[in-house]
C-alpha cells in the first residue's frame, strides 16, 4: 500500500490551470522530492493535498484512504503535517507555547475547557523533549516573530514533527537561509525517522536530490518526469526547462 | 504574585459596602455587571480574534427574557434567570450558524446587522416587549436568604458573585486546552487547521460561550435597572463593550472589567455635566485606537518593563 | 395596480440612494480592505450641510456642491491623518471609522438640533407627473436618474479608464501594485474620496425624501450594510443589484406589512448569509 497516492489531480483557478492530470504515489518511508520551475504548481499540489484547495479532479488517497473530500483538520488527524513556504507560525507566541500546541493538535484533551493544560503534564513533557531534540531548548521562552528567520523555519519544522506524522509535506524548508542555515535544516532533515513518509518541494538542487530516493519533476502544471535520483539529474528534458535559472 | 493581588482585590471588593454610600456602590455594581459583559465579548475578541459589534444582542435577550417572564409570567428567579441565560445562548448559537462563515470585516458587519434585527424586532413589536417604551419595574428576584435583594447591599454581593463567578469560570477557560487553542485559532487559523484543530467548532463554541455570558450580564442588568428598553441591544451598547475590552486591553482576562469600570464611571461624570457623552465616546473611541491599542493593561505592562504578549 | 407601480418606483428610488452609498462602501473595502463605519456620517452631513446651504441661498444645486464638497473633504482628511496610520489593519481602521461615526452624530446633534428636517426640492422638480392613473413624483425620478448615471459612471470608471484598473491592480496585491508604480496611498486617498463623495451626494439627494435627523447616520449605515451583505462587499453590480433588492423590499414591506418592516429587509440577508456568505456578486 501507497503512503500518499495521487489520482489525475487538476486544479484551475479562473481560467488559469495550475495542475493538470498529476499523478504520482510515495511508498511509506520513502523520500521524494518535487521539482519545477516556479509556477509549476508545486505548491498548488501540496495545498491540494491538505485539503486547502479542493481539486477540479482527481482523487487523493493516504494508506488507502479516500481523502479527497475530507478537510484540511480531518487529514491532519490521519497522520498528514506540512510546513509552509512563507513560515506560519503563531508571531506572539512563544516558541514554547506554539509546541505545545502543536503536540495537543492531536490530544484527545484538546477540547477539554473546564481543566487548565497545566494539568495535562504530557503535552509539556513532549513539547519539551521536542524541543530538546531538535537543539531549540534554550529557545523556549522567546516570543516567535523575535526569533531569527532560521530559527523560525526550524520551529516550522517542529510544529509539523509534533504530532509524529506518517506524511509529511515540506514546502521549500530551506528558502531564504544562509549556506550555513541550509546545511543545519538539511541535517534535521536527514535526522527525520524513516517511518516518516516525506515529500519535499526545494529549489536548492543539491540539497535535494541528497536527501531524497525518488524525484518528480513538475513543469506547468504537468509531470514531466520520474525517477530515481541519478536518473534526473542526467535528464536533458529536465535540465532544459530550468536552462537560463540560476538555481543557488 | 498574581494570587496574591487577586485575593487584595477580592477584599476590597468585599469591604466595599462599609465605605461607599448607596449610589457609589450601585455604580460599583454597574461597573460588575459590565465587567462580566466585556469579559465575554473579549473570549470573542482578544482570544478568537473575532471582532463582534453585535454583542449587546445576547446581553439584550437575556434581558428582556427576564424581564418578560418576571413581569407576565411569575417572578421566580429559579426559572427566569436559567431562562435568560438559555436564550442568550440559543440566539448566539443560532447568530453563529450565520456569523461564522464569515471573517474580519465581514464578520464585524453581520454582527452588526445581526444585533440590529433584534434591535429592530425589540423596537417593532410594541405587544410584546413596549416597542421604544421597553419594559418597565421589572422587580428584583426573590432568593432564600435572609436579605432582600431590593436593598442595594445585598443586591451588590448578589452580584459580585455571580462576578466572582464569571471571572473564575473565564479564567478557567483561557487557561485550558480549549482557550490556549483560541489563541492559535486567533494568531492562525491555517496552521491550526493544518495541526488538526477543527478551527470552526473551536469558534462557534466560543461565540456561544461568550453568548451565555453576556447573557449573565444582561440577567443583572435588568434586576439592576429594573428595566429593559431596545437600547439594550443597539449598536451604540454593542459599541460601548468593545471600547471596554479595547481599553482595558483585549486578550487579557481582567483588562476588559477595568475597561468597564473606566467607561462606566466616565459616562456617570460626564452625564452629570453634559449631554455629550456620545460625544465623549467617540473621541475616546479615535484615542485609544491611535495611541494606546494595547489598552491600559498594556500601557502598564510596558511601564513595568514586560516585553511582549 | 398603482398601488404596486408606485411602491415600485418608490422601492426603485430609494435602492438607487442605497446604491450610492454601499457603492462608496464597496469601493473602499475593495481597495483598502477595511469598512468605513463613519459613511453613515458622510450621509447625514452631506444632508445638514445641504439644509444650511439651502436655507441661505435657496439654491439646491449649490447646496449640492457645498455638501458634496465638505464631505469629500472631510473623508480626504480621515484617510489622509488618521487611517493611514494603520494600514491594511482591518480592526483599528473599523474602530477609528466607528469613533468618528459616534463623533459625528453627536456633533450633529448637537449643531443642528434634534428635529427631523426635510430639505426642499428643487424648483424643477418640484412637480408630479402624471402617467395614465399614476401620478407619481418627478424628484424620485430624479432620484432614479442620479442612480443610474452613477453607476454608469463608475462602471465606465473601474472597467474602462486607467484608474479603475489601478484601483483592480490595488485590490488584487498592493505590493505588485507599487511595484509597478502605482502610487497607492494616492489611490487610497482618491478612492476614499470617492466613496465620501458618494455618500454625501446621498445625503443631499436624500435630503428632500427621506430626511434628516438624528439617527438616520446609524439607520443609512445599517441598511447600505444590508446590501452590501446581499449583493457583496467590494462588487459595484452587488452595490446596485443588493440597493435595488433593499430598497423595494424595505419599500413593500413598510407598505404591507408594517409590524414586520424589518424582517422583510433581514430575511433575505440571513438567507444570502447561510447560502452565500460572501454575497451575491462578491468574491471569496
Amino acid at each position: 500500500m501507497t503512503a500518499l497516492e495521487v489520482d489525475k489531480l487538476s486544479h484551475s483557478f479562473g481560467g488559469l490551470t495550475a495542475l493538470a492530470d498529476v499523478s504520482l504515489a510515495v511508498a511509506p518511508g520513502e523520500r521524494l522530492a518535487i521539482i519545477g520551475p516556479n509556477g509549476a504548481g508545486k505548491t498548488t499540489l501540496f495545498n491540494i493535498v491538505t485539503g486547502i484547495f479542493r481539486p477540479s479532479a482527481g482523487r487523493i488517497r493516504l494508506f488507502g484512504q479516500d481523502v479527497t473530500r475530507l478537510p484540511t483538520h480531518r487529514r491532519a488527524q490521519l497522520g498528514l503535517a506540512r510546513t509552509f513556504q512563507i513560515s506560519t507560525l503563531f508571531p506572539r507566541l512563544t516558541v514554547l507555547d506554539s509546541v505545545l500546541l502543536a503536540v495537543q493538535g492531536l490530544d484527545p484533551a484538546r477540547f477539554t475547557l473546564h481543566r487548565r493544560r497545566a494539568v495535562y503534564g504530557h503535552l509539556l513533557e513532549r513539547a519539551e523533549a521536542l524541543l530538546a531534540d531538535w537543539g531549540l531548548a534554550d529557545r523556549a521562552g522567546q516570543v516567535t516573530r523575535q526569533l531569527s528567520y532560521g530559527e523560525q523555519r526550524q520551529v516550522e519544522l517542529i510544529l509539523a514533527l509534533a504530532g509524529a506524522p506518517k506524511v509529511l509535506l515540506l514546502d521549500e524548508p530551506t528558502a531564504g537561509l544562509s549556506p550555513a542555515e541550509t546545511a543545519s535544516v538539511a541535517e534535521m532533515i536527514r535526522r527525520f525517522s524513516r517511518e516518516t513518509t516525506i515529500l519535499l518541494i526545494e529549489h536548492d538542487m543539491d540539497v535535494a536530490l541528497d536527501l531524497v530516493d525518488r524525484v518528480t519533476v513538475l513543469f506547468q502544471g504537468r509531470v514531466l518526469a520520474e525517477g530515481r535520483t541519478d536518473e534526473i539529474r542526467g535528464n536533458p528534458k529536465v535540465a532544459a526547462i530550468y536552462f537560463g535559472t540560476d538555481d543557488a | 504574585m498574581r494570587v496574591a493581588s487577586v485575593a487584595a482585590a477580592l477584599a476590597v471588593l468585599i469591604a466595599l459596602p462599609a465605605v461607599l454610600s448607596s449610589y457609589q456602590l450601585g455604580l460599583v455594581t454597574k461597573m460588575l455587571i459590565f465587567g462580566i459583559f466585556a469579559m465575554s465579548l473579549d473570549l470573542l475578541l482578544g482570544y478568537a480574534g473575532l471582532p463582534s459589534l453585535g454583542h449587546a444582542a445576547y446581553f439584550g435577550v437575556a434581558a428582556y427574557t427576564v424581564g418578560l417572564l418576571a413581569l407576565r409570567v411569575a417572578n421566580n428567579f429559579w426559572i427566569d434567570f436559567p431562562a435568560g441565560l438559555l436564550m442568550a445562548a440559543g440566539v448566539s448559537a443560532l447568530f453563529g450558524l450565520f456569523a461564522l462563515r464569515t471573517r474580519g470585516s465581514y464578520f464585524l458587519m453581520i454582527t452588526l446587522a445581526l444585533g440590529q434585527v433584534l434591535w429592530g424586532i425589540a423596537f417593532g413589536w410594541r405587544s410584546l416587549t413596549g416597542g421604544d417604551d421597553g419594559l418597565p419595574s421589572v422587580p428584583r428576584p426573590h432568593v432564600p436568604l435572609p436579605w432582600s435583594l431590593t436593598e442595594g447591599v445585598p443586591f451588590y454581593y448578589f452580584v459580585l458573585i455571580f462576578f466572582g463567578l464569571a471571572v473564575g469560570a473565564l479564567a478557567l477557560i483561557v487557561s485550558s486546552p480549549f482557550g490556549k487553542a483560541l489563541v492559535g485559532i486567533r494568531e492562525s487559523e491555517r496552521r491550526m487547521e493544518v495541526l488538526g484543530y477543527d478551527v470552526w467548532r473551536y469558534k462557534y463554541v466560543a461565540f456561544i460561550l461568550a453568548g451565555l455570558f453576556a447573557g449573565l450580564a444582561g440577567n443583572l442588568f435588568v434586576y439592576f435597572n429594573g428595566f429593559v428598553g431596545p437600547s439594550y441591544l443597539n449598536i451604540l451598547f454593542s459599541a460601548s463593550a468593545l471600547l471596554m475590552v479595547i481599553l482595558g486591553g483585549s486578550g487579557t482576562l481582567l483588562g476588559p472589567a477595568i475597561g468597564a469600570a473606566v467607561i462606566v464611571g466616565l459616562e456617570n461624570f460626564i452625564s452629570g455635566y453634559m449631554e455629550r457623552w456620545v460625544l465623549v465616546l467617540g473621541i475616546i473611541y479615535v484615542l485609544v485606537t491611535l495611541f494606546a491599542p494595547n489598552g491600559l493593561v498594556g500601557l502598564v505592562r510596558r511601564r513595568l518593563g514586560h516585553s511582549a504578549t | 395596480m398603482t398601488f404596486w407601480i408606485t411602491q415600485a418606483l418608490n422601492g426603485i428610488s430609494f435602492g438607487m440612494l442605497l446604491f450610492l452609498l454601499a457603492a462608496g462602501l464597496s469601493l473602499i473595502y475593495g481597495l483598502m480592505r477595511m469598512l468605513n463605519l463613519a459613511h453613515g456620517s458622510y450621509y447625514i452631513l452631506g444632508g445638514y450641510v445641504g439644509l444650511a446651504v439651502t436655507r441661505a441661498t435657496g439654491s439646491f444645486v449649490l447646496a449640492a456642491l457645498a455638501a458634496t464638497a465638505v464631505v469629500t473633504l472631510v473623508g480626504v482628511v480621515m484617510e489622509r491623518f488618521f487611517l493611514r496610520r494603520f494600514p491594511e489593519q482591518e480592526l483599528p481602521q473599523a474602530l477609528l471609522t466607528f469613533g468618528f461615526l459616534l463623533i459625528f452624530a453627536d456633533l450633529s446633534l448637537w449643531i443642528w438640533g434634534g428635529t427631523p428636517q426635510t430639505l426642499a426640492k428643487p424648483e424643477i422638480f418640484e412637480r408630479s407627473i402624471r402617467i395614465g392613473a399614476i401620478v407619481f413624483p418627478t424628484y424620485r425620478l430624479f432620484v432614479i436618474g442620479v442612480g443610474l448615471v452613477i453607476g454608469l459612471g463608475l462602471w465606465w470608471l473601474q472597467e474602462g479608464t486607467r484608474l479603475g484598473a489601478m484601483i483592480r491592480a490595488g485590490v488584487d496585491d498592493a505590493e505588485m501594485a507599487r511595484g509597478t508604480g502605482v502610487n497607492v496611498g494616492l489611490l487610497s486617498t482618491a478612492v476614499f474620496a470617492l466613496g465620501a463623495f458618494l455618500a454625501g451626494l446621498g445625503g443631499i439627494i436624500g435630503g428632500p425624501f427621506v430626511g434628516v435627523y438624528p439617527g438616520a447616520d446609524f439607520e443609512i449605515l445599517e441598511m447600505a450594510l444590508v446590501v452590501v451583505i446581499i449583493g457583496g462587499l467590494g462588487s459595484l453590480k452587488g452595490a446596485f443589484v443588493g440597493g435595488l433588492v433593499v430598497g423595494l423590499l424595505d419599500n413593500f414591506g413598510k407598505a404591507l406589512f408594517p409590524e414586520l418592516a424589518l424582517f422583510t429587509v433581514f430575511a433575505p440577508m440571513a438567507v444570502i448569509l447561510a447560502i452565500r456568505p460572501m454575497g451575491l456578486f462578491g468574491a471569496r
